[in-house]
């Protein structure tokens, strides 16, 4: 019983530091949501059903352009795809729970939550393989979340539009964007899929993001193969 | 920019996307047992996932309507520009936000 209480608080205490970065993220999604024209019940039901920050904004950025409602979906699904990966490392430290709880489990399941979890259940023995760390940062997250969200709302309705507030949208995702840029192969899949999505803007229903997207992960593929047939002679 | 869609689109989208996010979750989580984990061409693709959404996600944004050297005075270039010199350095959401709007609005005073 202690040990439960003990994981879940030491989950809790390792996500603080984090809430530095997701604050002002949460905001934003709250600010954004008002800016694209969504309801404020629309903008936390966001928050609540989709929690993944970067497919909430892309999807609220893209519903104030008008963008077809598949694109929209589409697009929100292949940003986080990147979780089925974080879905698959974490599955073995996950198999002795309850299908219940694996999919509560599977619920807070976000590169924060992931990172943290990952790292401590590789250090550690089989003893805290069980879900209580994990739930003390996903349930850190969540709320914080959420809570950033409503602020976020009702602190965009008042804020004067020489602000500029709805730029930090494109802002947030630089700042995703410039540290995942961390190899040759990576940095191809990302300048091919910019020159493609500019060139592409003009596509209905803003689908060159779609086009850009799919071109720059076949480009990062091609790019990451030729560099080991390059390299990998010996 | 704001949408001109009605309530019952913005939620259809809200719910769909939901629903398909926590599958995607869901996916690993609940079949290990049946698969022994992602199959590397997959995982090879997923690894550009990232950088090629937001990249597209984001380049549109700042590139100038017209093709002229005067349109890169615009300001929101400015503001990128120094949202991404934050970003290299401090890998930080909070940072780059705040240097991006800190450029943004010295860009609009200078220009």
């Amino acid at each position: 019983m202690d040990t439960r209480l003990a994981d879940f608080s030491a989950g809790v205490r390792d996500t603080l530091p984090l809430l530095l970065g997701i604050v002002p993220f949460a905001l934003v999604a709250g600010v954004a949501g008002v800016e694209s024209g969504l309801t404020p019940l629309q903008t936390v039901g966001m928050s609540v059903f989709i929690f993944a920050g970067a497919s909430q904004l892309a999807a609220m950025d893209l519903l104030g352009r008008d963008a077809a409602l598949g694109v929209v979906v589409l697009t929100a699904v292949v940003i986080n795809l990147r979780m089925m990966m974080y879905s698959a490392s974490i599955a073995p430290h996950f198999r002795a729970l309850s299908t219940r709880v694996r999919a509560g489990c599977a619920y807070l399941l976000t590169d924060q939550a992931y990172a943290l979890a990952i790292a401590r259940y590789t250090d550690e023995d089989e003893d805290v393989r069980k879900p209580f760390y994990y739930l003390g940062v996903g349930a850190t997250l969540w709320v914080v979340w959420q809570a950033g969200t409503v602020v976020g709302v009702v602190f965009g309705a008042g804020v004067p539009d020489a602000w500029r507030l709805e730029f930090a949208v494109p802002l947030v995702f630089l700042a995703l964007l410039v540290p995942v840029l961390s190899s040759r192969p990576r940095i191809v899949a990302g300048l091919v899929a910019a020159a493609v999505a500019v060139l592409a803007a003009g596509l209905p229903f803003n689908a060159g993001l779609i086009v850009g997207a799919v071109v720059g992960v076949v480009a990062g593929i091609g790019a990451k193969r030729l560099g080991l047939a390059a390299g990998g002679g010996a | 920019m704001t949408t001109s869609y009605g309530p019952a689109a913005v939620w259809t989208v809200i719910l769909l996307a939901g629903i398909a996010t926590y599958a995607i979750r869901l996916s690993f989580i609940h079949l290990f047992g049946r698969i022994e984990g992602v199959p590397p061409a997959l995982e090879r693709a997923l690894t550009f996932v990232p950088p090629a959404v937001l990249a597209a996600l984001v380049a549109p944004d700042f590139v100038p309507a017209s093709a002229t050297l005067g349109a890169l005075a615009d300001p929101t270039i400015g503001g990128g520009a120094t949202a991404v010199v934050a970003a290299w350095y401090t890998e930080d959401v909070l940072w780059t936000v705040a240097a991006g709007m800190a450029g943004l609005h010295v860009a609009r005073f200078l220009l």
